[in-house]
């Protein structure tokens, strides 16, 4: 079966005086229909460039250097910036952190739900209306037919979010990608709207590309997780192995760091240092410095994504290292 | 401890700042633009030129035991009957017109200089005061502004006119002219150094830094011009380069209808007003080439407002 | 070595008496419109209140940490507590003295400098055209700790190096620094003044999780280390459980529940603390059934009559829409909550 989204060996460059910064390094994953995959990362790990990528969204000067983005099998990265645009809202729907950024606050929801809907789609003006109306109960606006012609600031941060959900899915989309869609939002609402993600997705068929920063948010969601370092995958697999036993000494530390609701910890795991800034990208396997497992090839040979256990990981722990390191 | 205490007690040296100077991304955008390049030149040559007049002019346009009647309304030196010791013609006294240009350039940038400062410490503090205060203060400063908006700085400065007129006669010294534009073109313009100030002030006086040193109980006062002011004075910069081609503009217009300094003392006004009596007696070299610096001078310095605006807006890097 | 010999431990005899008292402490915030537009446009005056009725203490060496969503109130409490704020009832007793008493002049003069904050975000709380080392130094030329430059410099230093850092950094500008390295210099200064209490603002929200990790770490080293006490304000619950010994939990500037740390993690009392609980996606509890949550946070403008929680709790009843519950101690804990009260949950 094609994957829904097949990112292969995804490059982004963002040209600056200073030299070229590489923000993504040959970055590939699936994604299957239905599934959820989420990509977490710390800030500085190039998880958001890799969403905006795959929607053909990189603010010049930042072009796409290299790889591939293809769309049931059908290549995107390399198409006109208008037939992009169509594909944007048909076929792949965004939610972003800010629910502002998808909603025009001189528009009533009702006009921009119809207007998204006729133009993805050959419906009436009434047609459209209904399917708004629908769409609105199905994301939970208490009272919708009355709701539906108020304007985005009349709603309260989980409302709008819902509203964005709504449009976002307007066009029955393929792929949905979610960029931080919780973090503005209370603990409280959070949970309502990740149930709600999670619901409406499977019910439509969607797979989702959920970016996020907080770990819990995945393990709730996500069928499988990238754990995205200094613009590279460390290690992508099924949730439940990469947050029970992560193999990758980042995502090892990750999690250790995370203080748990579950248990007492007198101490969190601590990774020394910070996230390298793009000027200063580590050579050989990126995370080397702050690595407490790092030996003779981690300074100078990148280690690539190979399939260990149910996962991949990059990094020269699991496979064997290049003869030419070992003489080194 | 002495290795760390003579690594924080060490300033840094002269030549890391020029380096973190010319490695800063100001330095990288006026480089990338020939434009603002061409006006900083532009700009150079009049103000070096108009400080070293009494080096470089070739005449003293203020010793009158140097001028002779005989010389007026020479035309410049490559036309008929033009003189070669008047290069650029000679005014309706015999004045060299291009050493009048020197010495009147002077004036106007002194002017226009003193009074761009005066505008901007009176509204930088104002702005200050009003944005830290907040309340009845705040609105009475503001309120002001307000009302002074409403006076076109020509206004103003004929009021101020009048009023020293009548304080000290008609027989005023070109001190005291000289102070009262200043006064007068620095009062008409402190309105937009207050409002942008007091509106950066606002945003910075509820950063967690303000409230930091509050917490250890800095004085007011102390904040405001140790805390607050670095972080507002980025804006201020970009309005007073444009304030300063505006004074310039103001001053010579003031001259221009009499208002300013007298012909003895010339500005560009000045000359321009001067000049623009013989414009029509074919003698266009006497009101011409003191506008055409003027025009170039106003343009460059605007030049590089507009660049300096752009280069400090992080928005538009 | 100022820095670090003046915290000594507290004797014992001074544990008996809480170092932090808040009683009864509110708020209430003028958020009309101007007097003009009030006038034409026949507006009432909106009042905002943020607190109400918060009373707890804090003992020494202990951390307090105050929980709660946007808008119920914790940071207004925290700016109270070190002065920033001035309460519009209540008071803020610390070590005996009261800090909204005006004989006490020169006692909170002296108080001061045992209270220090940390703020939320370190891109915010650090001014970006100071050098670190002069942010740093700031308390210790303010409050005369040290009595020359080279003095300063030396302790500086020290601080720097305290809290992680190289003092040879410390002539660099803020945004040469990364979050975690930022939060740093502010624990820095915070620690300059050799205070005894140290209020912190959400510390790590603004940061990622792997710093956040450093940041908590570091912050229980330095409380062993110098005997210090915490009020900690935070919205994740798993950051406050990982720090706190007490907690209080916020809603709409009423504090709905104080327990310690343990008790509310293992039987949360009041239906908001077992909401929030309940809510929270935690690596470690993927799976279990989650009941599902209602509804928002309301405007805090106009809050519900009765238990302003009444409108999202499944146990409500006419009596909690009408009244108000007062704080009830069951248990270890405090809880406003009529259902608590009736005994029907």
């Amino acid at each position: 079966m094609t994957p829904v989204l097949s990112v292969r060996n995804l490059k982004v460059e963002f040209p600056t005086r200073r030299g070229v910064l590489t923000a993504i390094d040959d970055v590939s994953f699936d994604i299957a229909p239905g599934e959820v995959l989420g990509v977490v990362g710390e800030s500085g790990a190039g998880k958001s460039i890799t969403g905006t990528a795959v929607i053909g969204l990189i603010e010049p000067p930042g072009r796409i250097a290299g790889g591939e983005v293809l769309l049931r099998g059908q290549r995107i990265d390399n198409l006109p910036p208008e037939q992009m645009r169509k594909i944007r809202g048909k076929r792949i729907g965004m939610v972003f952190q800010d629910p502002l950024t998808s909603l025009n606050p001189l528009y009533r929801i009702g006009y921009q739900l119809v207007e998204t809907i006729r133009t993805h789609s050959s419906l009436s003006e009434s047609a459209a209306r209904k399917k708004a109306l629908s769409l609105l109960e199905e994301v939970g606006i208490p009272a919708p037919d009355t709701r539906i012609d108020a304007y985005p600031h009349q709603f309260s941060g989980g409302m709008r979010q819902r509203v964005v959900l709504a449009l976002a899915l307007a066009a029955e989309p393929e792929l949905v990608i979610a960029d931080e869609p919780t973090t503005a939002l209370d603990v409280s609402v959070q949970a309502q709207i990740i149930a709600l993600l999670k619901r409406l997705c499977a019910q439509h068929g969607a797979a989702v590309m959920l970016i996020t920063h907080d770990m819990g948010v995945i393990a709730e969601t996500a069928d499988r997780v990238a754990v995205m370092y200094a613009g590279r995958i460390a290690e992508i697999g099924p949730v439940r192995e990469v947050i029970k036993a992560p193999l990758h000494p980042y995502t090892k530390g990750l999690m250790g760091s995370i203080p748990s609701l579950a248990h007492d910890s007198d101490r969190l795991v601590q990774i020394p240092g910070s996230m390298p800034r793009l000027t200063a990208i580590p050579s050989g396997c990126p995370f080397h410095p702050r690595c407490p497992r790092a030996f003779v090839p981690c300074p100078t040979f990148r280690p690539e994504l190979q399939p260990e256990q149910s996962s991949q990981v990059a990094c020269w722990l699991y496979h064997p290292f290049p003869v030419t390191a070992a003489a080194l | 401890m002495a290795d760390t205490t003579a690594l924080l007690v060490t300033r840094i040296t002269t030549r890391e700042r020029i380096r973190a100077v010319l490695g800063s991304d100001l330095v990288y955008s006026f480089l990338r633009s020939r434009v603002t390049i061409a006006a900083a030149m532009v700009t150079a040559i009049i103000v070096i030129a108009a400080l070293l007049a009494p080096l470089i002019a070739p005449h003293d346009p203020y010793d009158l035991r140097q001028l002779s009647l005989l010389d007026s309304h020479n035309p410049p030196a490559w036309l008929s009957g033009g003189d070669m010791r008047f290069l650029l013609g000679t005014d309706d006294q015999g004045r060299d017109v291009f050493s009048t240009i020197l010495y009147g350039s002077r004036q106007s940038i002194a002017i226009g200089v003193m009074a761009t400062l005066f505008a901007g410490m009176l509204g930088i503090s104002l702005g200050l005061i009003a944005g830290y205060t907040g309340g009845t203060v705040d609105a009475v400063i503001m309120r002001a502004a307000d009302i002074q908006s409403t006076f076109p700085a020509i206004l103003i400065a004929m009021l101020i006119d009048g009023t020293s007129r009548a304080l000290f006669g008609e027989q005023r010294n070109e001190q005291i002219v000289f102070w009262v534009m200043v006064l007068s073109i620095g009062l008409s313009f402190w309105v937009q150094y207050a409002r942008t100030v007091r509106g950066s002030t606002l945003v910075e006086k509820n950063k967690d830094y303000v409230l930091a040193a509050r917490l250890i109980g800095i004085a007011p006062v102390k904040i405001l011009f140790r805390h607050v002011l670095p972080n507002v004075v980025g804006p201020v910069l970009v309005i007073a380069t444009i304030n300063l081609a505006l004074a310039i503009i103001t001053e010579a217009t003031l001259s221009f209808l009499g208002l300013g300094l007298p012909s003895t003392q010339p500005s560009l006004g000045t000359l321009i007003q001067i000049g623009q009596k013989y414009l029509f007696a074919g003698e266009w070299w006497i009101a011409i080439f003191p506008g055409i610096t003027l025009a170039a001078l106003v343009l460059a310095v605007n030049l590089l407002g507009d660049w300096l605006r752009d280069a400090l807006n992080p928005k538009l890097r | 070595m100022s820095v670090m010999t003046s915290a000594a431990p507290p004797l014992a005899s001074e544990a008996a008496r809480p170092l932090v008292e808040v009683k009864n402490l509110g708020r209430v915030f003028d958020v009309s419109k101007p007097w003009l537009n009030r006038l034409t446009e026949g507006l009432p005056r909106r009042l905002l209140t943020a607190a109400a009725e918060v009373t707890f203490s804090i003992n020494k060496r202990e951390t307090f940490a105050l929980v709660g969503e946007s808008g119920s109130g914790k940071s207004t409490v925290a700016k109270m507590v070190v002065g920033l704020i001035a309460p519009t009832t209540g008071e803020v007793i610390i070590d005996g003295v009261s800090m909204s008493d005006r004989r006490h002049d020169a006692d909170r003069r002296r108080l001061r400098r045992r209270i220090q904050m940390v703020f939320q975000d370190p891109y915010a709380s650090l001014n970006p055209r100071w050098r670190a080392l002069d942010i740093v130094a700031e308390p210790l030329r303010a409050f005369g700790i040290a009595q020359s430059e080279a003095e300063t410099a030396k302790q500086v230093g020290e601080l720097l190096r305290l809290v992680g850092l190289d003092p040879a950094d410390g002539t660099k500008y803020p945004h040469e620094f990364s979050g975690g390295q930022r939060q740093r210099i502010a624990i820095a200064r915070a620690l300059a003044c050799n205070p005894e209490f140290i209020v912190c603002d959400e510390p790590t929200s603004a940061l990622d999780v792997s710093v956040q990790a450093q940041i908590l770490n570091l912050m229980r080293d330095l409380q062993d280390r110098f005997g210090l006490t915490y009020l900690f304000i935070s919205h994740n619950l798993a950051v406050v459980r990982h720090m706190a010994n007490r907690i209080g939990v916020m809603y709409l500037g009423r504090l709905v529940e104080v327990a310690p740390a343990r008790e509310m993690f293992a039987k949360p009392k009041h239906p908001y603390t077992r909401m929030l609980l309940d809510a929270v996606p935690d690596l470690d509890l993927t799976g279990r059934k989650r009941k599902p949550v209602e509804g928002e946070v309301p405007n805090p403008v106009d809050p519900p009559p009765g238990c302003p929680f009444h409108p999202r709790c499944p146990f409500a009843n006419e009596r909690c829409r009408v009244e108000m519950p007062q704080p009830i101690l069951t248990g270890g804990a405090t809880v406003r909550c009529h259902a608590v009260e009736e005994g029907r949950i």
